[in-house]
């Protein structure tokens, strides 16, 4: 089924390399984020964003291949990335009641 | 020269030599108690050292004693049963091959023949007694157990040494009775003196212990892989190879001979190595009888008669032997004249006497150093015992100018020591005159021969001999005659203690009687200790070891010695059996420079000890402290330090400088990957 799809050609509208420019730029939007911003928040974000640039990826080769096992690992990532921020938003709270705010080049108990 | 009659052709004796290389070798017997004479005092020692803490003092006692008098009554049985067989002929426990590595075959096997027969009667015998001796005069030590410990083991390794079947068993007893002796030596170690003065006698004894392993690793070579005293491989043949080897052969057995000596002279305190028996006298006095006079200190001499197939076929080896026993011999007696330590006095008495029978060793005479040893064993320890009773009964008095008129107070301490004085001194019937007596005649008459080194050799024995009768009465009538110099209330308090006095008087009638085993040559067939060492040492008599029996000289060398002997000791007792104390000539150089022992410690000191502390502490200061502390050990720790304190930076706890180098990191080797 998935080869008769591939074969109907409807694949080639727009070509792969789009979809993987738009992703590497969201990855790089999201790493910037990641990298440079105080705000455990806006971090957490970021890395939202990072995993949708992946997800893209795995979706543009799904349907350039027309492969289901790229639907399957965005599934999961989804459904891993909604834990993730339960638990990322959960310690942030956690970590805002102790300290009374989130900066994260605060947070160097561990230093040294 | 008047001697010449007896002179043979050197040639011709030299020739012999070489056709008989040791004695002839008979049947090997079982022997059913031999190893229980060497099993018992090793049990007695394991029992009494490690339940001993727990064991009553006279639980204590009856094991020590115990199994030394069994060990005795075995030797007994087993010398009884020697006595049967034919005269070459000699018992063995072979027990189990020990190692073997190609050629080399070494067993843990013991031997009892002729000559190891007459010491193991001498060892047990007067172990015996000094281990009854011994429960009088440590009953109030704290350490009685350990002392019991330690002795039966002094007994089990000296018994390993005598009945060794080969050298490398009896090395492991000559290293066990030097061990036992450090042991003993500083058994009262808390007092630091006494513990140096057993380190001293360790360490003396390493530089003998190391040329007697080095003179066995050489025989090795030469022996085809055997290393038995008795046995067709062996140490025979290894005279045999190495005399039939020219002139590289003579010169290895010369230095074979050498090193053997170098390990007698540590062992039997004989110069240069002797410095350490008078500090020996530091143990309790039964041990300095036991070990320091009896026993351990003649292992030497017994050694070199061992091997006197080896010594036998180097007569350069025998001269210098011969020398250096009668230089110690006579140097020892010379110190003694003048010290004032009752114990001090018998210790150069020791070595001066064991320099005897080094001497006799020397010339040949093998029959008239175990004859020595023997009869010292037995004078030496009653002296020694008796100063031990006068020492006890003098609570721990013992500076001779501090006693005098202990006869009435310690009767049966005084007529021991008298007699065994008489002994020593060499007057006449009382055993060390036959048996010195024989050794001065040996070195005299072997000059005849072509040795003419061994004149010088008897000349000192001569010297020795007149200064050891002056100096012992001396000792004698320091101690027992006169009128007591010390303190009035110790004199009041003094008294024997019937252990102690039991084995002084066997000690006393042996150091009599013991002599007449051995009656000289001029009545015929009357040497029974000869007759009975034949199987050792009459093949001797066929090589160039060989002195006519004369009377004449023999006569001549029994009065001279005699008329020294009775003039040394009424010269003592003029000087000395008085009420007060003779006034010493202490300014005098001569008497300073007895006084320092020829000042041979200073000398070894400033020699030996002073550059070895000098090149040890230039050691700990470079390799120790610089290289092994501060490179090798500092070093590592100091660098991994440094690296730690610059690179902890790294770890600065902002997640997002730990983010930055995962990507970084991701990325660089993303790119090489791509």
């Amino acid at each position: 089924m998935l080869n008769t799809l591939a074969d109907a050609g409807v694949n080639h509208a727009i070509p792969l390399h789009w979809f993987l420019i738009v992703a590497i730029i969201l990855f790089a939007i999201g790493s910037a984020g990641v990298l440079a911003r105080r705000n455990a928040l806006t971090v957490l974000m970021s890395v939202e964003i990072m995993l949708n640039a992946v997800n893209l990826v795995f979706l543009a080769f799904a349907r350039q291949w027309g492969d289901m096992h790229g639907h399957v690992m965005t599934f999961f990532v989804i459904a891993v990335a909604a834990a993730e921020a339960a638990i990322g938003l959960a310690l942030v709270l956690g970590i805002f009641r102790h300290r009374k705010n989130v900066n994260l080049d605060e947070m160097n108990a561990l230093k040294n | 020269m008047f001697l010449a009659a007896q002179t043979q052709p050197v040639v011709d004796a030299a020739a012999q030599a070489t056709a008989l290389l040791g004695p002839a070798i008979g049947n090997a017997h079982p022997a059913e108690f031999l190893s229980w004479v060497i099993l018992l005092p090793l049990i007695g020692a394991f029992l009494n050292g490690v339940f001993g803490k727990r064991f009553s003092q006279s639980t204590v006692t009856t094991i020590g004693v115990g199994s030394v008098l069994l060990a005795f009554c075995f030797a007994l049985i087993e010398v009884i049963h020697l006595s049967t067989l034919p005269a070459e002929d000699y018992l063995v426990v072979n027990g189990w091959t020990w190692f073997s590595s190609g050629e080399l075959d070494i067993s843990f096997a013991f031997m009892l023949d002729h000559l190891s027969s007459v010491m193991v009667l001498v060892v047990t015998g007067v172990g015996t007694l000094i281990h009854v001796f011994s429960t009088g005069y440590m009953k109030s030590d704290d350490a009685y157990w350990k002392y019991f410990s330690y002795l039966n083991l002094f007994m089990f390794s000296m018994l390993l040494l005598i009945l060794g079947k080969n050298l490398v068993v009896l090395f492991v007893g000559w290293e066990g009775v030097g061990l036992c002796s450090y042991l003993l030596i500083g058994f009262w170690y808390k007092d630091m003196e006494k513990a140096e003065a057993g380190q001293k006698a360790f360490i003396a004894n390493r530089i003998g212990d190391l040329a007697f392993l080095i003179a066995t690793f050489l025989l090795i070579f030469y022996s085809h892989g055997s290393l038995d005293f008795v046995s067709e491989g062996g140490v025979a043949s290894a005279v045999g190879h190495l005399t039939s080897s020219g002139e590289s052969g003579e010169s290895t057995l010369f230095v074979i001979c050498l090193l053997y000596f170098v390990a007698a002279t540590g062992k039997s305190a004989q110069i240069p190595l002797y410095v350490w028996l008078p500090d020996a006298m530091a143990g309790p006095t039964p041990v300095s009888a036991l070990i320091h006079a009896a026993t351990m200190v003649t292992a030497g001499v017994y050694v070199m008669a061992r091997m006197n197939p080896l010594f036998a076929a180097s007569p350069d080896a025998m001269t210098i032997v011969a020398i250096v026993g009668g230089l110690t011999a006579a140097f020892a007696a010379t110190i003694a004249l003048v010290q004032n330590d009752i114990k001090k006095v018998l210790a150069y008495s020791t070595v001066s006497q064991i320099g005897f029978m080094v001497l006799a060793v020397g010339v040949g005479n093998y029959v008239g150093a175990i004859f020595h040893l023997m009869t010292h064993a037995f004078f030496k320890a009653c002296l020694f015992l008796g100063s031990g009773s006068v020492i006890h009964a003098l609570h721990h008095e013992q500076d001779i100018r501090r006693m005098g008129g202990l006869r009435k107070k310690l009767p049966i301490t005084n007529i021991t020591f008298f007699v065994s004085c008489l002994a020593i001194a060499g007057i006449p019937f009382f055993s060390g005159f036959f048996s010195k007596d024989e050794i001065l005649f040996n070195a005299i008459a072997s000059h005849a021969i072509g040795y003419s080194p061994n004149y010088i050799a008897g000349a000192l024995g001569f010297i020795a001999a007149a200064c050891t009768a002056f100096y012992m009465f001396r000792l004698y009538y320091l101690t027992f005659g006169g009128t007591y110099r010390g303190d009035p209330h110790v004199y009041d308090h003094a008294h024997e203690e019937r252990s102690m006095t039991f084995p002084l008087v066997v000690l006393g009638f042996l150091a009599t009687f013991a002599g007449f085993v051995g009656i000289p040559h001029i009545i015929p067939h009357a040497h029974a200790l000869d007759a009975w060492l034949s199987p050792n040492f009459a093949w001797l008599k066929d090589t160039r070891y060989y002195y006519s029996h004369n009377a004449v000289i023999e006569i001549a060398v029994m009065v001279v010695s005699s008329a020294i002997g009775i003039g040394g000791m009424l010269l003592a007792k003029a000087w000395y059996d008085k009420a007060s104390l003779p006034v010493a000539p202490t300014q005098a150089a001569w008497h300073r420079i007895l006084t320092n022992k020829y000042y041979v410690d200073e000398l070894y000191a400033w020699a030996f000890i002073r550059p070895m502390r000098a090149i040890a502490s230039g050691l700990y200061k470079v390799v120790d402290v610089a290289i092994i502390d501060g490179l090798l050990v500092k070093g590592p720790a100091k660098l991994l330090g440094f690296v730690g304190d610059r690179m902890r930076g790294l770890q600065n706890g902002d997640v997002q400088a730990y983010v930055t180098v995962i990507v970084v990191g991701l990325a660089t080797a993303l790119l090489f990957a791509a």
